[in-house]
């Protein structure tokens, strides 16, 4: 028991990393597109470690399963919302970086 | 950890005052905007942490997702987006009059705080909840001991969705004008989990932080979600059957409780103790349709069209 | 508890501040929202200080958030209207920044 929660522990931190890159990207990528990369990347693999983590160190099934429903609906959510963001900045004409 | 704790007290605290002087004063409505809907996240860990979980479900649902698809809504709506400068620079007397309404409105603030009598109504509300029929201390006062104000709340969104359809008819397109094809799939996908939700909220609201207000939200933000796929709002269209109606059902249904006890002898809104679980119940439920209804009526900004003769196409 | 009596009495002022000072309804009804939040800050902190936790200002709160957003989304149609009807006549001259 001792283990799976210091196991669990160890991936909540394990995940703060990426949260860490995904926000100094988006703070410090030069445009949306690649702001938007750095966000959908970054962030959606922090959340999946910090929700495993935390799922593991309440010990119970039920909530771990909640915890990666949240993660899977946060997937999909992230990829369309970072897709319709581009594709608007697309219609409106913003160029990418570096072309 | 007892620093940690007020180290992270702090830094929210401070992050909201940021973001609340950012939504009023930031450059541009549209980080305005955003800064509020960020504000209204920030706020829900706030209650979270003033141990207030249903003010956080409902904050999130209704605060910072509600208000911020209106606001974004609304934005996109306006006539001349950001032409003009957001602060009047010229209004030299406005300091010399918001400080010192400030300072008295503050300071009445404070004394009617102040004066609040000491330990609140913690014990007499433990003491009743036996007879509430429900677990959740917050449920039982709002929709058993304090239910008129719940009746008033209901009847007050309804009047929010009748004045704005009564402005005028809906006249434009609400799907974005450039429509992903993700966006409809994510819809048809997303909407069984957003009926799931919005189930499982409400009928977790008897025993735990929940019930019709989060419920309703998530299932009105779901109908948000497939009116931006492109659905069409039917509401007022009779061929689908009366759904119309629903937006008045929470309200009625109230009323019909807070009276039909009447005639079994009890006060008005004082439901028999054995009846009062499922009384709650059936009120939860058509609250709950109700108010997601409600506050989808209110996003629509304008009656939709009884027929759909030149609308776009599905 | 403090921090968040600070952080209700500074967003009070805040809300007020903008309140009269912004020019832009859309930023005078996210005060209004900022005002609303302050008050429901303080009483819900007012209930976390007694002991036991005192549920009557949660639903209180609660019913106030659901009133705020119906009040906001009937300001903004207002608004909009407003907005939209003034810009042809002139009317709204003054506000408009010109």
């Amino acid at each position: 028991m001792r283990v799976v929660e210091w196991f669990g522990g160890l991936l909540v931190l394990l995940g703060m990393p990426f949260f860490f890159s995904g926000t100094l990207g988006l703070l410090r990528f030069p445009d949306v597109y690649t702001r938007l990369h750095a966000l959908a990347k970054g962030d959606n693999v922090g959340l999946g470690l910090v929700c495993l983590g935390l799922g593991l160190q309440s010990g119970s099934l039920a909530m771990t399963l909640k915890l990666l429903l949240i993660w899977i609906l946060m997937l999909i959510a992230s990829a369309t919302g970072a897709g319709l963001i581009a594709r608007t900045a697309m219609v409106r004409g913003i160029k990418p970086w570096g072309l | 950890m007892a620093w940690a704790t007020v180290a992270f007290d702090l830094l929210l605290a401070v992050g909201l005052g940021w973001l609340a002087w950012q939504s009023m004063h930031g450059t541009g409505l549209f980080r305005a905007v955003v800064s509020f809907m960020v504000f209204g996240l920030l706020m829900a860990l706030a209650w979270v942490r003033l141990d207030a979980p249903d003010i956080a479900l409902a904050e999130a649902a209704i605060g910072a997702g509600i208000t911020g698809a209106l606001l974004l809504s609304a934005l996109s709506r306006w006539p001349e987006a950001d032409g003009s400068p957001d602060v009047d620079r010229r209004r030299r007397w406005a300091p010399g009059f918001w400080m010192p309404t400030a300072i008295v409105l503050l300071s009445l603030l404070g004394l009617a705080a102040w004066r609040l009598p000491a330990p609140g109504l913690g014990v007499e509300t433990a003491a009743a909840l036996g007879l509430a029929g429900v677990d959740n201390p917050v449920t039982a006062v709002l929709l058993n001991f304090r239910a008129f104000d719940t009746l008033l709340e209901i009847g007050i969104l309804l009047l929010g969705a009748v004045v704005i359809w009564s402005l005028g008819t809906l006249s434009q397109p609400l799907a974005p004008t450039a429509p992903s094809p993700a966006l409809p799939a994510l819809g048809r996908l997303l909407f069984p989990a957003f009926v799931l939700a919005s189930t499982y909220l409400l009928w977790r609201g008897g025993h735990a932080p929940g019930g019709a207000f989060p419920a309703g939200a998530v299932l009105g933000a779901g109908g948000i979600l497939m009116l931006l796929a492109g659905a069409r709002p039917w509401l007022t269209s009779d061929e689908h059957g009366p759904w119309r109606w629903i937006l008045a059902l929470g309200l009625l249904a109230m009323l019909a409780a807070a009276v039909g006890v009447l005639a079994v002898g009890q006060d008005f809104f004082q439901y028999p103790p054995a009846l009062a679980g499922p009384l709650i119940l059936l009120l939860e439920l058509t609250a709950g349709l109700s108010i997601a209804l409600l506050l989808f009526a209110l996003y629509l900004g304008g009656q939709p069209p009884v027929r759909w003769d030149r609308g776009p196409t599905p | 508890m403090t921090p968040y009596l600070v952080l209700a009495a500074v967003l009070f002022v805040l809300g007020l501040h903008g309140l009269f000072v912004c020019r832009h309804p859309l930023r005078k009804i996210l005060a209004l929202n900022v005002l609303t939040t302050a008050v429901f800050l303080l009483l819900v902190t007012v209930a976390r200080l007694a002991e036991p936790l005192d549920p009557v200002p949660h639903a209180m709160v609660l019913t106030g958030i659901v009133v705020t957003v119906s009040t906001t989304a009937v300001a903004l149609a207002l608004a909009a209207r407003l907005a939209a009807f003034g810009r042809g006549t002139g009317g709204k001259r003054r506000t408009d920044g010109s």
